[in-house]
């Protein structure tokens, strides 16, 4: 089991980065007035089939060889199970894969956010040449941050660039901070 | 407030300095085992150290990276260095304290943290 809900969101967008994905997006979307917390992450990797996508959340079949067993989604799913919401998989053969996963957002049982904003930093340093957009809302109001607009303004400098690093991480944490309204 | 435009300021600062690293392979490679096994092991704090340190000390010969499952998930948070003409260095049981040190033992001055090596490990 994860410690947090931002642990399983680096982990199961793994899976993304496994099935090829050129583009990932995270959403991570909070209603207050419904008590729901949904996290979307889409891909638009190779997708799976109909039977793949039916056993992905079985933690006793995994398409690895090295063991037989895959815990990403599973554990994803259990978190939203027990907190009242549900996990649904959405996914074809060459047509990406998409993962919604919803929490009651007071539920006692729904496990704390974490760090989402290291989630995502850690997953543009990793694999600097997939492109990455992060959408957190709140109510009615969002921030994000999009690779693609970052790739524009950077030219042939690599995401992974230390300098570019550092702008991504001050840049979550000040976005952050301004949505969630916390006094830095 | 962080804005995108800073990042043209960056790139044409980054564009003047010699040795930024175009090609990955040439230089020093740091992953991150960043599978289920480690990140409930701890590996995703310790990623984002070794990129912070790196980029402190400017290292552009060092690059920062991930792989899947290495398959030794009990010395999870595991990472390993390659060096070119050197091989491989594998780090077990990696807590983001341990970065500074084998940032500067290892990636600067090339000499790897023995003790906290899987050769060491317990």
């Amino acid at each position: 089991m994860m410690q947090d809900l931002s642990l399983s969101i680096l982990d199961v967008a793994q899976n993304s980065v496994a099935a090829g994905a050129s583009f990932l997006s995270v959403t991570v979307d909070e209603q207050p007035a419904r008590d729901l917390l949904r996290v979307v992450i889409a891909d638009d990797g190779r997708g799976m089939t109909p039977e793949e996508a039916r056993r992905a959340a079985d933690p006793f079949y995994t398409t690895r060889t090295t063991r037989t067993v895959g815990l990403g989604l599973p554990f994803f799913k259990m978190a939203a199970d027990l907190s009242g919401g549900g996990l649904t998989i959405d996914s074809a053969p060459g047509a990406g894969t998409t993962v919604t996963a919803e929490f009651g957002l007071t539920n006692i049982d729904r496990p704390p956010l974490g760090d989402v904003d290291e989630t995502v930093a850690v997953l543009i340093q990793g694999s600097p040449d997939m492109d990455v957009l992060y959408v957190r809302r709140l109510g009615d109001r969002q921030m994000s941050l999009d690779t693609r607009v970052l790739r524009r303004a950077l030219g042939d400098i690599p995401l992974d660039a230390p300098g570019v690093s550092r702008f991504i991480g001050e840049y979550l944490a000040q976005h952050t901070r301004e949505l969630l309204a916390i006094d830095s | 407030m962080k804005s995108i435009a800073e990042l043209q300021a960056l790139r044409d600062e980054m564009q003047g300095k010699i040795g930024i690293r175009h090609d990955s392979d040439a230089g020093v490679r740091v992953v991150v085992g960043m599978a289920t096994c480690g990140i409930a092991a701890g590996a995703r704090p310790v990623l984002k150290a070794f990129a912070d340190e790196v980029g402190r000390r400017g290292l552009t010969h060092v690059s920062v990276g991930q792989t899947g499952c290495i398959g030794i998930c009990q010395y999870e948070p595991v990472v390993e260095v390659y060096e070119p003409g050197k091989g491989k260095t594998t780090y077990v049981k990696v807590v983001p304290e341990m970065v500074p040190l084998i940032v500067s033992q290892h990636l600067v001055n090339g000499n790897p943290v023995v003790e906290y090596t899987i050769g060491s490990a317990k």
